[in-house]
């Protein structure tokens, strides 16, 4: 699906308001009674991706899903899905695509109330003109999906406000189409009841792999669900990028501002914070190799891996100095298994107790059980504060005195005053 | 200095003119209204008093329960007694006819007026203007036009009584929650399904207030009506007024305010679930709900067990 260049300007003389936009007139300048609501949006979603359309009330996000199914006509620029062209087609053609390849999701649900949920399900099946036994069947399987089997014959105001959303995914998804839109889908639900609505839908796009265009106001909820995200403001597209991007990489202050207040916890993954290892053991290294690897980068312990990465275990320099002393050929003996790594994709919010028990900096291993990087608990807390660079000027804590000097000096000072 | 202008012979011209020019139509529109007239009339005064009133108790029963169907029978009673059955059921007779055009016309005008807010600019002015004309002008020109009788009743309580079923139409077409009119064009409903499906049910309490409306001012107007000509209860009041008769003036009008009351709980019951219609139709529901749960779980119970079977065949196999 594809956007380029969309206008939607509200008023008389939208067309000239466009040419004035596009000459680059502030939106704030323009004639009276004339809105801009999007100005020059394009954007490309791919298939099977969840593309996050975020911004604060009137910044014409909603405006901008409207136009992706044409309930609002574009005023300038063209909407693709697939082949098929959304702009200048008559409205028979516009609701055959709006049959069969772009279904919608709405805020407040717009499920129909005088109908019960299997048949609010069917709705767009009803439409496409399929038969009544085909699209009941339909859509009791997808009512199923959503996990509302035995509700099918309640009336939408029997339900709770997440089961009447869950009725309104299930008539977008009962209709089959490629491209799901959501406005604001599960804005006006409770948070908890939200989060559960955010899982599932992950959890059903893993299987169904739709071309999702999803409409929040909410920066913590378009950093969970989505695959990319369009910062809008004032109806311009102020970035398009990954949520990491957007979260380390703010295009402007805005963006930043906007992003201060993230829960970084949940969006940063291990892979994100991660520094590549100082030094590493191979399981064949000897001891006396080892011990002095690990003395030249001042280490109390490393992690021992196989030659193709993956991680074996890790040693401590006490056992290895054992080794040497007893003149053994190989530190195996020596490893130990409980190496604790964390999967890469794990969020910062969970590496927190890993790397509190963590003997050594926290290892991070991919799909393939490879180490392919650290955490030290100083990146973790720099990262945690906001500026992940602050981690190289950490002052290192001196050690501790020695403490047969400390008692040494201690007696003395006691003769002394004796 | 004086300043008339001859607004009175202007629009005196006009209905001349267009008595002249279409006669013929209105002759015909005449016939009409009273062939209407007489069915109705006929329906409910051919059987004796007694057999309607069970008629209508029965219905009164079904629409709203028992309080109002005792109510229903002790009013009906009550204009038997004092003689105006007859009146009465000339009077049912105009409301019915002259409510029924009123609504066939306000309600697609209002859908119209809905849908195009040039039609809602041309007609709001109209409305306001039937709305506001005192009753008595009408009947001057339906005079003119259909002669003395019940059709100049007719038309003069139809025209006044319209204009509420416009409104009322349009303005719950126009309050139906527009994201759920969305969803149907999102998915695809033309304009006329989401009219049939969306729309109109989601409209219809309005709308029912309308008719409930337009039935109540035609029977306000019927009584005017009976100074044409047209009969029924307001003959009689009528008659009472020339000939300063205190009695029959509040017989005929008592009559008027019973009927008034049973039509308008009648109507306002429509669509509310109320009487015992409404819970033969929530026990029948609730039957059907019930049988196609039991199917569904039939189902999945065969579902299941053929699951298992599956699985202990699976299980079974490799021996």
């Amino acid at each position: 699906m594809r956007a380029e260049g969309l206008f939607k300007v509200f008023g008389r003389g939208g067309s000239q308001a466009v040419e004035q936009l596009r000459k680059g007139t502030a939106r704030t300048d323009l004639a009276d009674g004339i809105t801009a609501a999007v100005i020059d949006a394009s954007f490309e979603v791919k298939k099977g991706e969840i593309f996050v359309v975020m911004g604060l009330s009137g910044s014409g996000k909603s405006t901008l899903i409207r136009m992706l199914n044409g309930l609002h006509p574009a005023t300038a620029g063209s909407v693709t899905i697939g082949d098929d062209s959304i702009t200048d087609v008559s409205a028979s053609k516009l609701r055959d695509i709006r049959r069969h390849r772009i279904s919608m999701v709405f805020q407040h649900f717009a499920l129909l109330p005088h109908r019960t949920v299997i048949d609010n399900v069917a709705y767009g099946l009803e439409i496409q003109g399929m038969g009544k036994d085909e699209r009941i069947a339909r859509a009791r399987k997808v009512t199923e999906i959503v996990g509302l089997a035995g509700w099918e014959e309640k009336h939408p105001s029997e339900l709770s406000g997440g089961m009447q959303q869950r009725v309104g995914l299930a008539r977008a998804l009962a209709a089959d189409t490629d491209v799901l839109l959501m406005d604001e889908a599960f804005s006006a639900l409770d948070p908890l009841i939200r989060r559960e609505m955010q899982d599932q839908l992950l959890e059903l796009q893993e299987t169904l792999g739709k071309t999702i265009v999803f409409i929040t106001h909410d920066l913590n909820e378009a950093m969970y669900i989505g695959d990319r995200i369009a910062v809008m403001r004032d109806g311009r597209i102020v970035q398009i990028g990954a949520p990491e991007d957007i979260l380390t990489n703010p295009a402007n202050d805005y963006v930043e501002q906007f992003v201060q207040d993230v829960d970084r916890t949940k969006v940063l993954t291990a892979e994100s914070v991660m520094r590549k290892p100082r030094a590493v053991i191979h399981e064949n290294d000897g001891p006396t190799g080892a011990l002095s690897m690990m003395r030249d980068e001042q280490l109390s312990a490393a992690y021992v891996i196989k030659r193709d990465r993956t991680i074996v275990g890790w040693v401590r320099d006490r056992d290895v100095l054992d080794l040497v002393r007893k003149g053994e050929k190989s530190i195996r003996s020596a490893i130990q298994a409980d190496h604790g790594a964390v999967d890469k994709d794990t969020s910062l919010a969970d590496l927190l107790i890993p790397s509190l028990e963590a003997a050594l900096p926290l290892a991070v291993k991919d799909d393939r059980d490879r180490l392919v990087g650290v955490i030290p608990r100083v990146t973790l807390l720099a990262t945690l504060g906001g500026e992940p660079e602050a981690a190289a000027q950490a002052t290192h804590r001196p050690d501790p005195l020695p403490t047969e000097v400390v008692d040494r000096a201690l007696d003395n000072a006691g003769k002394e005053n004796a | 200095m004086e300043i008339r202008m001859p607004l009175g012979d202007w629009i005196a011209a006009f209905f001349d003119w267009v008595e002249e020019t279409m006669s013929g139509f209105f002759e015909a529109l005449r016939q009409l209204f009273i062939w209407m007239f007489d069915a109705v009339d006929w329906i409910f005064a051919t059987p004796p008093w007694w057999a309607v009133i069970v008629a209508v108790v029965i219905f009164a029963l079904l629409a709203r329960g028992w309080r109002f169907a005792v109510s229903t029978a002790l009013g009906l009673l009550f204009i038997v007694s004092v003689d105006q059955w007859e009146n009465a059921v000339d009077s049912l007779a105009l409301v019915i006819v002259a409510a029924f055009l009123a609504v066939v016309i306000s309600i697609p005008l209002g859908i119209w007026a809905a849908r195009n807010s040039t039609v809602s600019k041309i007609l709001k002015p109209i409305m306001d203007f039937l709305q506001t004309l005192p009753a008595f002008v009408y009947l001057v020109p339906a005079l003119a036009l259909f002669r003395i009788g019940v059709a100049p009743g007719i038309i003069a309580t139809l025209i006044f009584a319209m204009a509420p079923g416009v409104r009322l139409t349009e303005l719950g077409i126009r309050s139906v929650d527009k994201e759920v009119v969305e969803a149907g064009e999102a998915f695809g409903a033309t304009p006329g399904r989401i009219l049939r499906q969306i729309q109109i049910p989601l409209a219809m309490p309005s709308i029912m207030a309308g008719i409930n409306q337009i039935i109540m001012l035609s029977l306000s107007m019927v009584v005017i009506a009976g100074l044409v000509g047209a009969g029924g209860l307001g003959g009689d009041v009528a008659q009472a007024i020339s000939a300063l008769n205190v009695g029959l003036g509040f017989e005929a009008g008592l009559s008027v305010v019973v009927l008034a009351i049973i039509l308008d709980r009648f109507t306002a019951s429509f669509g509310q679930g109320m009487g015992l219609y409404a819970s033969f139709a929530s026990a029948r529901k609730a039957r059907r709900e019930a049988a196609e749960q039991a199917k569904f779980d039939a189902e999945a119970a065969a579902q299941t067990e053929a699951d298992q079977l599956i699985a202990a065949g699976a299980r079974r196999a490799p021996r």
